[in-house]
């Protein structure tokens, strides 16, 4: 889909093979096994221990959720850099909920901690459609403001893993038929916002707006509507990642999620969201957000200290924008011989 | 940029039109009406609140910290600046404030001489400004998602290079100089030459040379900049690496000024940087802003947060300060825009066919495409 929103040129003619093998997805899948048998060969536990086969498989789901949100919003030509901050404040009140009312039911806790993140997303969302300011500035500001309300409000505390009633603690290790449920969660959402950004109404106009926001709005899309459908989407799913990261890790401090908003950038422009908005599939961001969370477990196994790793992510994101660039230019230059020579 | 010649056209017309009448005022209306003007009045009021409330600002070791603190942010605002104005932006400047801190570090730690180290890291800084110019004018990369990458492969690799050890030992003689005060008692410390003479000289460069007309005539449009005989991906190269020289000049400057390598110095400085741009009242579309509005805008956070740390508020404080007020500057902006938007239109209905353009909407409100 990526590509018949840069380039629509010539997409029917390459064989239905051609076409799977030169998608983003295949290449990462092929990367991400690549990585994993790579690593395991190293530390065989990596992979066939029972803690490795877990971590490997549940520590991406923080990064998939957050990156999906990251990715329904730049691909509408924005960009959301509050999301470790959102991330951190609905880890931290879902904490206290535990505490502070002691057996209230679960699901209520987790549906606050989905709001809070949604609300936070509004308020971005809000700023960005009726101020006519560009979202890397809004989302600058809340990326500190939310910051400082966290940093104000936790203080010096930081979440005990004995205010978390242990049924939720154990959502962190449950398992079914060997696959961490979390994992089997995401993939449910991913599968959810996929088909939603491929097949409903919404998602097409999403897609639409950031693709060319003049066109969008004269044909009377509701721009508005549209941006802060996006920034509510990212900050939920921002919220439900710090209700999994508090799963996982069952503690927490002001400064949890700092640095997320770069992986999750990171993670959607490797999964093959075009930075500029309107093209990019959520398979691939899942995908993409995959991989940089399992190159992150297999550095340390690999023997490359973990204080390298900002700079492979670096690396990725600049790598994965100039192989665009490169796969767009050369679409164009056969492009235009094809014209030239009919 | 992908609005059509009739589009530009109008837009032209239009902002010609608001150019003229603006200008056609008289001059201190005109001084009154800036953002500058707002801003440095807002200065002068808090810097008046602050000494008449708050216990120990009117003393000169205030400004002097104020200044110290503040200086990293000062000097790197100025290229940033530029590159604002052109529409693009660098948010890679606190990464390599802290790569360069490493490599002068590095430096230093195997017997290089100091002047020598400086020179090695300010060069250093001026390549990865090179890195990021060439991906975005040769290459043809937004300078916004250039910019991510870069802000965390130089971090990466200044953290990489220094791992968790911290390079301290640095000649106290310098140390010393650097925090010292410009003769003794004065409110400031010797780095405010540096940030006034770098100033002027982005000052100038900007308000008084082809080279800045330019500057300003690529954010409007850079289509019509191009056909007027502007080098388009010269400029914006060059503002590149006069932007990572810069940072990296303030890199070895912070870590002379705290004696300490470290590869988190300069974290998160790239939002203090744009906050105090976008709030001194630089268009984060391009074309429009100023030095001194910038300038004015870093002293603003830096008096906030002075003012707020003193009246016990606590150090914490910061992220909070810098983002609502770079929230509220925008909202007030916005609110402001709006209102101008009514009047303008209003005005063109009175006087419906002759004045038609009052009733084009200011250009700068289309989002473009950056």
């Amino acid at each position: 889909m990526s590509v018949t929103h840069t380039v629509p040129v010539s997409q029917g003619r390459r064989s239905f093979l051609g076409r799977i093998l030169r998608a983003r997805e295949v290449g990462l899948i092929v990367m991400i096994f690549a990585l994993v048998a790579l690593t395991s060969v190293t530390q065989p536990g990596f992979l066939f221990s029972d803690g490795g086969w877990r971590e490997l498989l549940r520590q991406p789901t923080i990064l998939i959720l957050i990156a999906l949100g990251e990715a329904i919003v730049i691909i509408t030509r924005n960009i959301d850099l509050s999301v470790g901050s959102i991330l951190c404040l609905s880890a931290y009140a879902a904490g206290s909920l535990f505490s502070n009312f002691p057996g209230i039911p679960i699901p209520l806790v987790i549906l606050s901690g989905i709001l809070l993140g949604a609300f936070l997303g509004l308020v971005n969302g809000l700023l960005v459609a009726f101020l006519r300011v560009p979202s890397l500035v809004i989302t600058l500001g809340t990326l500190y403001t939310y910051r400082g309300i966290a940093i104000l409000w936790i203080g010096p505390h930081f979440i005990r893993s004995s205010w978390l009633p242990d049924e939720y603690r154990s959502f962190g290790t449950l398992q079914f038929l060997g696959i961490p449920v979390l994992l089997i969660v995401v993939a449910i959402i991913v599968l959810l916002i996929g088909w939603f950004m491929t097949s409903r109404r919404v998602g097409r106009d999403l897609y639409a707006l950031g693709s060319n926001p003049e066109a969008a709005t004269l044909f009377g899309l509701g721009e508005r509507r549209l941006t802060v459908t996006a920034f509510v989407a990212s900050g939920a799913l921002a919220g439900l990642g710090g209700l999994v990261y508090l799963a996982i890790f069952a503690t927490g401090d002001a400064q949890v999620g700092t640095g997320y908003e770069l992986q999750a950038v990171a993670a959607a422009v490797v999964g093959g969201v075009a930075i500029v908005g309107g093209s990019g599939t959520i398979w691939g961001v899942a995908l993409g957000a995959f991989f940089l969370a399992t190159i992150s477990n297999a550095l340390p196994v690999l023997g490359v200290p973990s204080l390298w790793q900002q700079s492979i992510v670096g690396v990725l994101i600049v790598g994965a924008i100039l192989l665009d660039r490169i796969v767009f230019i050369t679409r164009i230059r056969r492009a235009k011989r094809k014209g030239t020579a009919t | 940029m992908s609005a059509d010649t009739a589009t530009i056209t109008t837009n032209a017309v239009g902002h010609a039109a608001a150019q003229y009448r603006r200008h056609s005022r008289t001059l201190w209306r005109r001084m009154l009406l800036r953002t500058e003007t707002a801003i440095v009045l807002a200065i002068i009021l808090l810097i008046i609140f602050a000494i008449t409330t708050v216990p120990y600002f009117a003393q000169p070791y205030t400004y002097l910290t104020m200044i110290l603190n503040s200086a990293p942010i000062l000097l790197m605002l100025l290229p940033v600046t530029l590159i604002i104005i052109t529409g693009d932006i660098d948010l890679s400047v606190g990464s390599v404030v802290g790569f360069s801190s490493a490599i002068f570090g590095l430096s230093f730690h195997a017997g290089i001489p100091l002047p020598l180290a400086a020179g090695v890291a300010v060069v250093g800084g001026g390549l990865v400004g090179l890195l990021n110019g060439v991906l975005v004018t040769v290459v043809g990369l937004p300078s916004l998602a250039v910019t991510i990458g870069t802000l965390a492969l130089f971090r990466g690799i200044a953290v990489g290079l220094l791992g968790t050890t911290a390079i301290t030992g640095f000649p106290s003689e310098v140390t010393q100089f650097i925090g010292a005060p410009l003769f003794v008692g004065a409110p400031a410390p010797m780095v405010t030459v540096a940030i006034i003479v770098v100033a002027i000289g982005f000052a100038v460069v900007l308000h008084l040379t082809p080279f800045g007309r330019g500057v300003f005539a690529i954010g409007l449009s850079s289509e019509t900049a191009a056909f007027s005989g502007v080098r388009v991906n010269r400029t914006r190269l060059i503002l590149f690496v006069l932007s990572g020289l810069v940072a990296s000049a303030t890199g070895v400057y912070y870590t002379l000024q705290y004696s300490n390598a470290i590869g988190t110095n300069g974290l998160g400085f790239e939002l203090q940087v744009v906050t105090a741009i976008v709030l001194g009242g630089v268009s984060i579309w391009g074309g429009r802003g100023s030095i001194l509005g910038a300038l004015a805008g870093g002293v603003l956070i830096a008096t906030l947060n002075k003012t707020l740390q003193l009246a016990g508020i606590g150090s914490d404080t910061i992220s909070i300060v810098t983002g609502a007020t770079l929230i509220f500057s925008v909202v007030v902006a916005g609110i402001a825009g709006f209102i101008s938007r009514r009047r303008r239109s209003k005005a063109s209905v009175i006087a419906a066919g002759v004045e038609k353009h009052r009733a084009i909407p200011n250009p700068k409100s289309v989002p473009s495409n950056h």
